[in-house]
């Protein structure tokens, strides 16, 4: 019995470390540029969790074989109740090990979140709402219009949708998008906002996600590096339409976005 | 210290007198419903509340056979069900959650396998307040009855997940949130008051009426897990109450505890300035906890089961007291880290990812002395040990996830994800579900007088380990490759859709892991009506309970009160006849 | 850790280790102060009762330490107003009713009655179990009727701050008008509810006498039912203080 504990416990061990190793289901491509540190830390903790996991149960396995009751053979079991050094030295090193790995990590958290963005971010607010997002982008005067409850008006979508009063000067040239179009090597300031319920941001290219809770507005930023079509989707609970609600982030250039953000202007007019 | 002086004399006195005073204090009943219904009997509560969790396990487990249909077949019509809607995948997801953590973790481990041994194990004739234990097994029984009724009231069972967040749980005009969410709230309510008399009963006898020479250090660690399991439901318990009241009152009231200023469809709702951040601190203050409420008893009993089955004193029984003392200790200032993509502070988080990745600490420690323990042992390969070793094995693996959700930078990206899922079925989930096999096949002859069959529980065994390792290891893959959770189908957002093979494959073991628990089930019930009959210490384990008989009489020790002179784990001891000393035999004394 | 060695005891005759074979309990009669077998002596059942008292009194504490935390989260919390998109307090303090001085005297009043008759009640149980503890002189001049006093009185007290509601709401703060009113319905209702379960126990100890239930333990239940009630009256205190100079 020993060994055919020895055998599963192995076997489960190798190819369950055979997977990850080989990465045949890995993260997507960073097409940020916190993508590279976040990756790589991971990396790093998935090496050394991967080392103790294995060694581990191979241990495990080895140990449940070796120490089998042969039954025949006369004597006892050892008789220990421990050893206090070792247990002193297990305590240091797993406490250096996980305090460790998360101090490296703590530069791209303050990066990430520590850090207000850069004052020339471009501002894109993300409202949250049952199933939907909506991207509103503040227009040539920097500032977003305000927005009423009462006025909002879900059915009938865009700035409707999110309450938009057009009396406020401000709003006049305020763009509300249901695609998120972003230039590619600028900061973009994310202003995460939700109507309803709680809803969750995630655009995993980005390595991007942050809830959207109703009575909040949070500021979050991140920099594109790569152009290109990238899907968003809600990652936190919202209601029955939770897994239909995603949209598109589309990365341009900055001629492009500029380009983008003009075609929606003159339409409003 | 010689123990066991006194010779005949004090035996047939105390004999005597105790047997009078135990008629006096609640003496046998007579009749089935005081016997086996209104028991005040800690051991029948026990039993009670093992059937309980029981039949809370197998509904909760058929839960999660219809949600697994739902997701490679999500059009496919069941027989008396019907099709399985989107809404109705995430009622399902809401009640397996709920039923599992408080109906099972919860209750078995420590309701059920802590009720009938604790009292026995530290020589306690019943627990300290034996009508408050009965009440907490038929309020924990009313708690269940209640949340099962909100699968047939209007608006059916509730979408908002075990974790309720606000304010998806607090509107009750949002579809799916009926009555059934008020239900939700009342039965997790109704569950707190139990398991608040149950803590109470815990910790009272645990502390009062231990026999004599059962000192702290003696207690085996079973008991010491489950003292420290019932700490940890005293003050977890009264906060999630309090959340509770609080989420009632603004479904129910109109008051704005968690709710903001939010609209519905572009109506407003008439709450204003409340907080759902509040809500997720209050619960996760409790839901973190739980979460060791769940594993800890069953770590308990695993290090005693390693250390019966090895024939080997357990490896640093100190250490592990002090391991489980830090880990409860620790484990009330880590719930921020469900909340690092919350909005709160990032600062706060950083500190709550330093303290979390602080509580791997003594959960590394117990794992280095399981395997000192199984180091030197002589391993006898009975059921209960293999579910011992597979316990371990879960609990590393589920573990080794842990380091990796612990650091916000990561988290960013895994949060929400199945590797979320599988983190946590792993290591609250499966270990603690192996923990309760493990005393099932530990305790049963011990309960019913029957030894269970030893083929079936080994061959219950393996397609229980190998089956949760090939349900729980994939969703690590999809998790990294982006798979959401709480997602109904996968079939709208591109990168899911492309994941589709691995729920395939975790759906089919899922089924052949579901089959393979009938074999639990049958070898239960066959075994206490045809099984072997069971001698009184059939694993020649040391503690308390294998010193009387089996099953034990009323007051636990016929009459007599145990002396304990030795520790709990006292296997192969150089020049003792046997290669076990009971904890009442004659103290051993330590060599110099 | 040292290693061990088996000494003596173990040849000891009456150890028997055969196959199978159980030990027989070692036994004792009894009497330690930590080992009762049968029927707890009055000194231990009150140990037992009061240390239950303790330890369930702790999830209670909780209970309000929760709703206090969520007050003052509450209260320094900024609700972001829509309009503007700016975050804005709108907390609005509720002005107490003094009614509910008038009932913290009361239940001030009502501790002190229950003090009074847990004592009576405790000399008679130590005279009545003959135990060596602290005589009190005589148990026939200690007849005041202190239990039904605190009864009357607590029931007042519920009954007062019955009326401290209608009057809040007369006043226009009903349990959904503001977050500081819900906080005071919350914290006031709680209370309550907690402090009815402590008449309950009393009344279950006055009528106890009428059943002729030992007097050991009617006592019992008085003693922890009057560190309950204290407990309940500086909950009490506490929770006003907070209502008062929190707001």
């Amino acid at each position: 019995m020993g060994l055919v504990v020895l055998v599963v416990i192995w076997l489960i061990t190798l190819i369950s470390a055979y997977f990850f190793i080989a990465k045949t289901w890995w993260l997507p491509v960073g097409a940020s540029a916190a993508a590279a540190g976040i990756d790589h830390h991971f990396t790093v903790t998935f090496i050394l969790m991967g080392v103790v996991f294995v060694a581990a149960q191979l241990a495990l396995g080895y140990l449940v074989w070796s120490y089998r009751d042969r039954g025949s053979a006369p004597g006892k079991a050892s008789y220990s109740h421990g050893n206090t050094k070792l247990e002193v030295v297990w305590t240091l090193l797993t406490t250096v090990l996980f305090v460790g790995m998360n101090l490296a990590s703590s530069s791209i958290w303050a990066s990430e979140r520590f850090r207000q963005a850069e004052a020339s971010a471009v501002h894109v607010e993300v409202t949250g709402m049952q199933f939907q997002w909506y991207f509103r982008y503040p227009g040539p005067d920097g500032k977003f219009g305000v927005t009423k409850p009462e006025l909002e008006d879900a059915s009938a979508g865009g700035e409707a949708a999110l309450g938009l009063d057009t009396k406020d000067p401000a709003s006049k040239d305020d763009v509300v998008a249901g695609v998120m179009v972003v230039p590619v090597n600028r900061e973009i300031e994310v202003i995460l906002r939700a109507h309803d319920v709680i809803h969750s941001f995630f655009v995993p290219a980005m390595r991007f996600k942050q809830d959207a809770v109703p009575g909040l507005a949070i500021h979050m930023h991140f920099t594109p590096i790569a152009t290109g079509e990238f899907e968003i989707a809600c990652a936190e609970l919202c209601g029955l339409g939770h897994y239909k609600m995603h949209g598109i982030l589309k990365v341009v250039s900055q001629e492009e976005f500029d380009k983008w953000l003009a075609a929606r202007e003159a339409e409003k007019q | 210290m010689v123990g066991g002086t006194g010779g005949g004399e004090t035996i047939t006195m105390a004999t005597h007198e105790s047997a009078v005073h135990a008629a006096d204090a609640h003496g046998a009943p007579q009749g089935f419903i005081r016997k086996w219904v209104f028991s005040l009997d800690h051991k029948v509560i026990g039993i009670q509340y093992f059937f309980l969790a029981l039949a809370a396990v197998f509904v909760g487990m058929f839960l999660s056979l219809l949600m697994r249909i739902h997701l490679i077949w999500p059009g496919v019509v069941l027989p008396f069900f019907g099709e399985i809607k989107p809404e109705t995948y995430l009622s399902l997801l809401t009640m397996h959650g709920t039923i599992m953590v408080f109906f099972v973790l919860t209750t078995a481990p420590q309701g059920g396998f802590g009720n009938y041994f604790l009292p026995i194990q530290i020589g306690a004739p019943d627990m300290a307040f034996p009508v408050l234990n009965m009440l907490s097994f038929w309020t924990t029984f009313l708690g269940f009855i209640v949340l099962l009724a909100a699968f047939f009231v209007t608006g059916g069972a509730p979408l908002h997940g075990w974790t309720g967040y606000a304010p998806l749980s607090a509107l009750r005009s949002l579809p799916g949130e009926e009555l059934g969410a008020d239900l939700w709230i009342t039965s997790i309510a109704i569950f707190c008051l139990g398991a608040l008399m149950g803590a109470l009963n815990f910790i009272t006898t645990t502390l009062d009426m231990r026999a004599k020479g059962m000192t702290m250090m003696r207690m085996p660690l079973t008991v010491w897990s489950w003292f420290i399991t019932a700490i940890l439901g005293l003050l977890a318990f009264g906060v999630l109450l309090s959340a509770g009241i609080l989420l009632l009152m603004d479904r129910n009231l109109g008051t704005s505890f968690f709710v903001p200023l939010v609209t519905l469809n572009g109506q407003l709702t008439g709450h204003k300035g409340g907080s759902p951040l509040l809500w997720q601190h209050l619960f996760w203050f409790f839901g973190h906890p739980e979460v060791y409420i769940a594993i800890l008893p069953a770590m308990g009993l695993c290090s005693q089961l390693l250390s019966v089955f090895s024939r080997k004193p357990i490896f640093g029984y100190k250490a592990m007291v002090y391991a489980m003392l830090s880990i409860g200790f620790l484990g009330f200032m880590v719930w921020g880290h469900h909340m690092f993509m919350s909005g709160m502070s990032p600062y706060t988080a950083f500190a709550f990812s330093i303290m979390t990745m602080g509580i791997g600490v003594p959960s590394a420690i117990k794992t280095f002395n399981w395997l000192g323990t199984l180091w030197g042992g002589r391993i006898r390969f009975h059921s209960p040990m293999l579910f011992a070793i597979g316990f371990v094995s879960l609990f590393v693996t589920g573990g080794i996830s842990g380091p990796f959700l612990a650091q916000p930078v990561l988290d960013i990206y895994l949060h929400e994800t199945y590797f979320v899922i599988a983190h946590f079925h792993l290591i609250m989930g499966v270990a603690s579900i192996f923990g309760i096999f493990a005393a099932t096949y530990y305790w049963f002859p011990k309960m019913f007088g029957k030894m269970m069959n030893e083929t079936l529980a080994k061959l219950h065994f393996w397609l229980t380990f190998v089956g949760a390792y090939a349900i729980f290891m994939p969703m690590h893959y999809s998790g990294m490759a982006g798979q959401l959770r709480r997602y109904s189908q996968g079939t709208e957002v591109a990168w899911i859709k492309a994941l589709t093979p691995i729920q395939v494959f975790i759906s089919i073991a899922a089924f052949i892991t579901i089959a393979s628990q009938f074999i639990f089930l049958f070898n239960l019930f066959w075994s206490m009506w045809k099984g072997k009959k069971a001698s009184d210490n059939p694993w020649e384990a040391t503690t308390l309970e294998w010193i009387t008989a089996t099953p034990p009489p009323h007051d636990n020790f016929g009459g007599l009160t145990p002396v304990v002179h030795n520790g709990p784990y006292e296997y192969s001891v150089p020049g003792a006849p046997k290669d076990f000393v009971m904890q009442t035999d004659p103290e051993i004394e330590p060599a110099h | 850790m040292a290693s061990f060695s088996t000494t003596a005891t173990v040849d000891d005759p009456r150890i028997t280790l055969g196959d199978g074979a159980i030990l027989p309990p070692v036994l004792t009669g009894g009497g330690d102060d930590r080992s009762d077998p049968g029927k707890p002596d009055y000194a231990t059942r009150l140990r037992r009762a009061r240390l239950g008292l303790v330890v369930a009194l702790t999830p209670i504490l909780m209970l309000f330490v929760s709703f206090t935390s969520a007050y003052i989260v509450r209260q320094g919390l900024p609700t972001l107003d829509p309009q503007t998109n700016l975050l804005v307090k709108d907390w609005i303090p509720v002005k107490l009713p003094t009614l509910l001085l008038v009932n913290t005297f009361v239940l001030l009043l009502s501790s002190l009655g229950m003090e009074l008759a847990r004592r009576q009640f405790r000399g008679q149980a130590v005279i009545a179990s003959g135990n060596a503890a602290p005589k009190i002189s005589s148990s026939e001049q200690n007849k005041m009727p202190w239990l039904a006093m605190t009864l009357v009185l607590g029931l007042l007290f519920l009954f007062g701050q019955w009326a401290a509601w209608k009057q809040l709401a007369a006043s226009g703060f009903y349990v959904s008008s503001t977050p500081s009113s819900s906080f005071v319905y919350l914290l006031t209702g709680t209370h309550a509810v907690h402090l009815m379960g402590g008449i309950l126990a009393l009344f279950v100890a006055s009528v106890a006498v009428l059943f002729r239930r030992a007097l050991s333990t009617r006592s019992i239940v008085i003693d922890v039912t009057a560190w309950y009630w204290h407990f309940m009256a500086g909950l009490w205190v506490y929770i006003l203080c907070l209502l008062e100079f929190a707001r």
